[in-house]
Parts: C-alpha cells; sequence; structure tokens
C-alpha cells in the first residue's frame, strides 16, 4: 500500500458523487465536510470487491467525523457528530 | 422500537437458498455439512454479550487495560481471549462515555454488528427505522430506548461503514464500589454495550 494521504486532525470532503455500483460512502454524507479523527486500517476498497476485482489492493480508511449541523442543517440538533470509516479514495482535501 | 420494518424474505425461500449454497460448496469440495455446523456452533456458541461485559468490567477496573482497549480494542480483547477476527478480517473500535459525551453504534449500509463481543443482533438494531432514524435524530431514539441524555451531552453516532466494528465502553454504574470483576460484568448490558441502554 501507499503513504497515507491524510492525518489524524485533517479537513476533509467526501466526494458528492459515486462511482455508479456499488460502495460504502453513504448517500447521506455526499459531498460533506468532516475531520479525521481516527485511522481505520487498511482494506481492499469495497467498490473494486463488489465489481469482484480480484486482488483488490488495500488502501487506508479513515474515521471521519462530521458535525450534525454541516449534514442535516441547521434546524438539527448541533450538539451531535456522526462519524463514518471511509477508504481514501472518498475523499478530498479541504481547508480547514 | 418496533422490529420490523424491511421486508424478509420468507424463512422458506430463505432456506432454499441456503440449501442451494451448501450443495454448490459441497460439490465444488469447499464445504461439508459437518464442517459448516461445526463452524456456526462454535462461532455461536462463544458469542454472547458476556464477552462484551469481560471486556467492559475488565477497562473499569484496570486503567491501563481501558487505554490499551481505547487505543487498539482488537489486540486488547485478544489479552483476554476474545478473537474478533472470526471469518472476516474485521477490527475493533472501543468508544467511551462520559459524563460530557455519549456513543451509539450503527450500520446505516446493512447491518454490521460485533457479532464476537455482543452475540446475534437484535431484531430492532437491523430495521431500516433504527438505521435511518438513528443518524437523524438520535437524541429522540435514544429517549425512546429510555435514555433520556441532557442536551448539553454530546451524543457520538458510529456509522459502521468499512471493517470496523464498534463497542460501547458505557459509565460505570453508580454504587458498583466493592463489586468483583465478575459481578461488574454481569451488569453489562447488550444494549449498554452499543448505546442504547446506560447502566
Amino acid at each position: 500500500m501507499t503513504a497515507r494521504r491524510f492525518h489524524i486532525g485533517d479537513t476533509v470532503r467526501t466526494r458528492a458523487h459515486g462511482n455508479g455500483g456499488h460502495t460504502r460512502i453513504p448517500r447521506y454524507l455526499r459531498g460533506r465536510r468532516g475531520r479525521i479523527v481516527a485511522l481505520a486500517g487498511s482494506f481492499p476498497l469495497a467498490d473494486d470487491r463488489a465489481r469482484g476485482v480480484r486482488d483488490a489492493q488495500c488502501t487506508a480508511v479513515y474515521s471521519v467525523r462530521f458535525d450534525a449541523v454541516e449534514v442535516w442543517g441547521p434546524e438539527c440538533d448541533a450538539n451531535v457528530t456522526i462519524a463514518a470509516d471511509l477508504w481514501e479514495s472518498y475523499l478530498e482535501p479541504e481547508h480547514a | 422500537m418496533s422490529d420490523h420494518d424491511h421486508d424478509h424474505e420468507s424463512s422458506a425461500a430463505l432456506s432454499n437458498r441456503v440449501k442451494t449454497l451448501v450443495a454448490q460448496l459441497e460439490q465444488r469440495d469447499l464445504l461439508t455439512e459437518a464442517k459448516l455446523d461445526a463452524t456456526v456452533e462454535t462461532f455461536l456458541l462463544k458469542a454472547t454479550p458476556a464477552n462484551g461485559g469481560r471486556v467492559v468490567a475488565r477497562a473499569w477496573v484496570d486503567a491501563a487495560f481501558k487505554q490499551r482497549l481505547l487505543d487498539d480494542a482488537s489486540a486488547a480483547v485478544a489479552e483476554i481471549g476474545i478473537d474478533m477476527s472470526h471469518w472476516a478480517p474485521v477490527k475493533l473500535r472501543a468508544v467511551e462515555n462520559t459524563d460530557r459525551e455519549h456513543n451509539v453504534i450503527v450500520c446505516t449500509l446493512c447491518s454490521c454488528y460485533p457479532i464476537a463481543l455482543l452475540g446475534p443482533s437484535p431484531a430492532w438494531y437491523k430495521s431500516a427505522e433504527y438505521r435511518s432514524r438513528t443518524v437523524r435524530e438520535p437524541r429522540a431514539v435514544l429517549a425512546e430506548f429510555g435514555v433520556a441524555l441532557p442536551p448539553d451531552v454530546r451524543i457520538n453516532v458510529w456509522d459502521s461503514t468499512s471493517e470496523l466494528r464498534y463497542i460501547v465502553v458505557p459509565r460505570r454504574p453508580q454504587a458498583s464500589e466493592g463489586l468483583s470483576e465478575a459481578e461488574l460484568a454481569a451488569l453489562v448490558t447488550r444494549d449498554g454495550l452499543v448505546g442504547t441502554a446506560l447502566l
């Protein structure tokens, strides 16, 4: 596997669009800004496995935390966070 | 919460699919029915919430173990003889409740769950209602479970979207001083380990 692109504390934005097939980024977290709070190992990309790619390479997975307001808007309970474990290719760098 | 919001295959249809699958695997010499039975029995016999209870009780009485659990839960539970790996290469993460923060586990994409530590998941955990509402309005969902959290307690929802599985380390109950580790373990409930109950 290659070096990790992101580190704990980095601000990232999830990609807005999927790749048309199976993916593990939930729709409600697309195009959202979050922060990496932990490393979540290195695993074959689920999207590749679902397409039957043989020997899919392990890539980095990150635990990304989102404020509920970022996900659901200003009317929601602001004292809530949602974290998901997302593969590196689902993420783009974002200025904090 | 109600148990069944999602469509279930009829059990006859499901049973037929399983039989067909097993037959195909046997034909290809990948599996025997005896081996399958042994695997399922061993796994299910070992997979109970008592495992989660042992982990949490040890964390309550041993601060150094708790730190190792929060840093690398898979390694920490292996210390007390619990194997998370079983048939899938999943890792474990433990998240700790405090007086300021409450954690709750969900899998919005399917129903990922740390079976080795909690046993088979309850029907409500797999329901569309729990999976959708826990990320949208966790405080209301928790209130329905009888967990009334003041607004200043932050709720952290963990959506198990990759190969990590989560357990919550609940707060140690008040008035549990003087209990043995085994007695403490018996206080830990399955729902407490998911974050849908307080102890």
